[in-house]
């Protein structure tokens, strides 16, 4: 198992070079670069050899990229173009806003998928089947910054009962002022999760359930319970794996619900620093997305090997 | 929104089997689907929103581009704009049929193009294995890091917004899940009894893709790419909706979500309809790609 672990770990280090390559490679493709936004064309060419050179962007580009990713390696994301402020301490406090719609909406949508889909399968055929499953690809197909507007619409411009912007009062959600702002945009997140993992999990079950091990089971004399229990125990890790995706999604896909309600989080940092080409904060925001979501599925599969040992292998 | 599914495909020397017992797989197929009311159905709501924005000069009643401030945020049933009107009084209904071109343009131009190069890709990584599957795989899998709204993003916003880059943008996007998919599936079917016996007839290997492999690859690709083509419009959409994609004043579905957007807080109903569209297109792919999962009996 340890070795499982250790294997996995050290598979993600070129995957991480990969990354920050692409993000790299991203950041050159900008029309004009970093230093084109800061000074005005109206500079004498001393001054902007003064800002590149400063900034790094005279060296050659291997050298540029090696700079980079000693920088961000070492937890040194650089200073915003735009605001002048350290981008960690931005992105970190963006990103804290944004794990508290993705943990809620990511709870939610997960174990009502997981209950919509185990219902659906183990009613197959009959009319709830037939509702739950509409409801799952219902969830798939809305586009979800759609929804975020109409429950604003209805909830905070027709009947006035929920806010429909922003993320109340400062500090952690304790009170009711915070949740009553987290209601609709966690609403709206959780739908996707739950569509996907309930059409995931009966499409699992259903499989499973027409495997010889469980007709075994039944003729043994099990209970019907317990028999969905052994079913479940084996449809749980490719679920694991997509729960695990889903939320590396939650987290890179917050960013359409965060533009809906306003919520301060890592996506409208990133859209700020699209409009503001605001490139060392993009470049870290997408950097530390993307390692984060890599580190999800490093968690997801040693999981998914504690639940199944034929993965080990 | 799942690009990163588990993968397997039922036995195709299966499938062989029954197709010499009785009728030829096509047609099996066809029987199947026309027996299938719900997928004969959105089938047939698809081909009609294709020809709906096809023939858009046709029956839209009003200059998408052309508005009035006289007659701004009408709501549905307005004299001469039955479903009302925008921001800046543009007729809704002209907007919308003009703004599914750009819609359908940006979401299956990507899925089409994804496609071509992550087929091919895949085909090559399974059927040649080795060294040549590690690199492009491994290559796969660093693109696969990102979650797939993220790169999307992440490649309009660094290269700016517009057309151009918004299906380049989904194009990247989509690679990924396609050729992992067409390089399991090319895998499995090499592995099988008639590849090898054309293989030791001497066949060269592109024509034993071409006549073996392809026939049997191309089916599960196909249906998984009509399920990303429900993603791509959400996806496309909501790039616009960010200002990433489309750029105004050209009309796109989502691109007019966002610019109604504020409209929400004086005409809700308005505001909401574009996004109807989007759902309704998104939601025909998604169950057309179910309807021909079960009818063409691959499992993705």
């Amino acid at each position: 198992m340890w070795f499982f672990i250790v294997r996995r770990v050290l598979y993600a280090v070129p995957i991480l070079l990969g990354v920050s390559f692409v993000v790299f490679l991203l950041m050159k493709m900008v029309p004009g670069d970093a230093a084109d936004i800061l000074i005005p064309p109206e500079a004498p060419k001393e001054v902007a050899a003064m800002i590149r050179a400063h900034f790094g962007l005279d060296q050659p580009i291997h050298i540029q990229y090696l700079r980079w990713l000693r920088a961000m390696a070492s937890g040194d994301f650089g200073t915003s173009i735009f605001t002048n402020q350290p981008v960690a301490d931005e992105l970190f406090g963006a990103l804290a806003n944004t794990l508290k719609i993705a943990l809620p909406a990511g709870v939610l949508g997960f174990s009502l998928g997981i209950l919509l889909g185990a219902l659906a399968a183990y009613y197959s055929g009959t009319w709830l089947d037939k509702l739950f499953s509409a409801f799952a690809i219902t969830g798939v197909s809305l586009p979800h910054y759609w929804v975020g507007m109409v429950l604003v619409a209805i909830f905070a411009v027709m009947l006035n009962l929920l806010p429909g912007q922003g993320m109340g009062p400062e500090g952690f959600p304790s009170t009711w002022e915070h949740a009553k702002h987290l209601i609709l945009p966690v609403v709206t997140l959780s739908l996707i999760p739950m569509g996907v993992v309930s059409r995931l999990i009966r499409a699992n079950v259903l499989e499973i359930r027409s495997m010889e091990f469980v007709s075994a089971l039944t003729a043994k004399g099990l209970k019907g319970h317990r028999v969905l229990f052994h079913i479940m125990k084996n449809a749980a890790p490719s679920a694991l794996a997509l729960v695990g995706l889903q939320f590396g999604y939650l987290l890179g896909g917050s960013i359409l619900v965060e533009t809906v309600f306003n919520w301060p989080g890592s996506g409208s940092l990133m859209n700020l620093a699209i409009f503001r080409r605001d490139i060392p904060v993009l470049s870290a925001t997408i950097l530390v997305l993307a390692s984060i979501f890599v580190a999800i599925n490093i968690l997801v599969d040693v999981l998914q090997a504690l639940i199944d040992p034929r993965i080990r292998r | 929104m799942s690009l990163q599914d588990t993968i397997a495909v039922r036995p195709v020397a299966e499938a062989v089997q029954r197709a010499q017992a009785g009728m030829g797989y096509w047609s099996r197929v066809r029987q199947r689907l026309l027996a299938d009311r719900v997928t004969i159905t959105v089938m047939a709501l698809l081909a009609c929103i294709i020809v709906m924005v096809l023939a858009a000069p046709l029956i839209a009643t009003y200059d998408p581009g052309a508005g009035s401030v006289l007659t701004r945020l009408k709501s549905p049933g307005h004299p001469g704009h039955w479903l009302g009107t925008d921001e800046v009084g543009r007729d809704l209904w002209s907007r919308i049929v003009y703004g599914g071109r750009l819609s359908l343009l940006c979401s299956v131009a990507p899925v089409g193009l994804a496609l071509l190069v992550g087929a091919s890709l895949g085909l090559i990584a399974g059927y040649r294995g080795g060294i040549v599957n590690s690199i492009i795989m491994r290559s796969m899998d660093v693109l696969y890091a990102f979650p797939s709204i993220l790169l999307a993003i992440a490649i309009c916003g660094m290269l700016g917004s517009g057309l151009g880059n918004t299906i380049l943008a989904l194009t990247v996007t989509f690679i990924p899940p396609i050729v992992r998919i067409s390089e399991t599936v090319t895998a499995q079917v090499r592995s099988f009894e008639f590849v090898e016996a054309a293989r030791a007839s001497g066949a060269r290997p592109l024509s034993i893709i071409r006549f073996h492999v392809l026939n049997n690859v191309l089916g599960p690709i196909l249906v998984y790419a009509t399920s990303l083509i429900s993603i791509s419009i959400i996806l496309a959409a909501g790039l616009s909706f960010l200002g990433l994609g489309v750029t105004p004043p050209d009309a796109e579905w989502g691109l007019m979500l966002n610019n109604l957007r504020q409209a929400i807080w004086v005409n809700p109903l308005v505001a909401a309809l574009p996004g109807v569209m989007i759902f309704i297109t998104s939601m025909c792919f998604n169950l057309m790609s179910d309807g021909l999962r079960s009818a063409m009996d691959v499992r993705i």
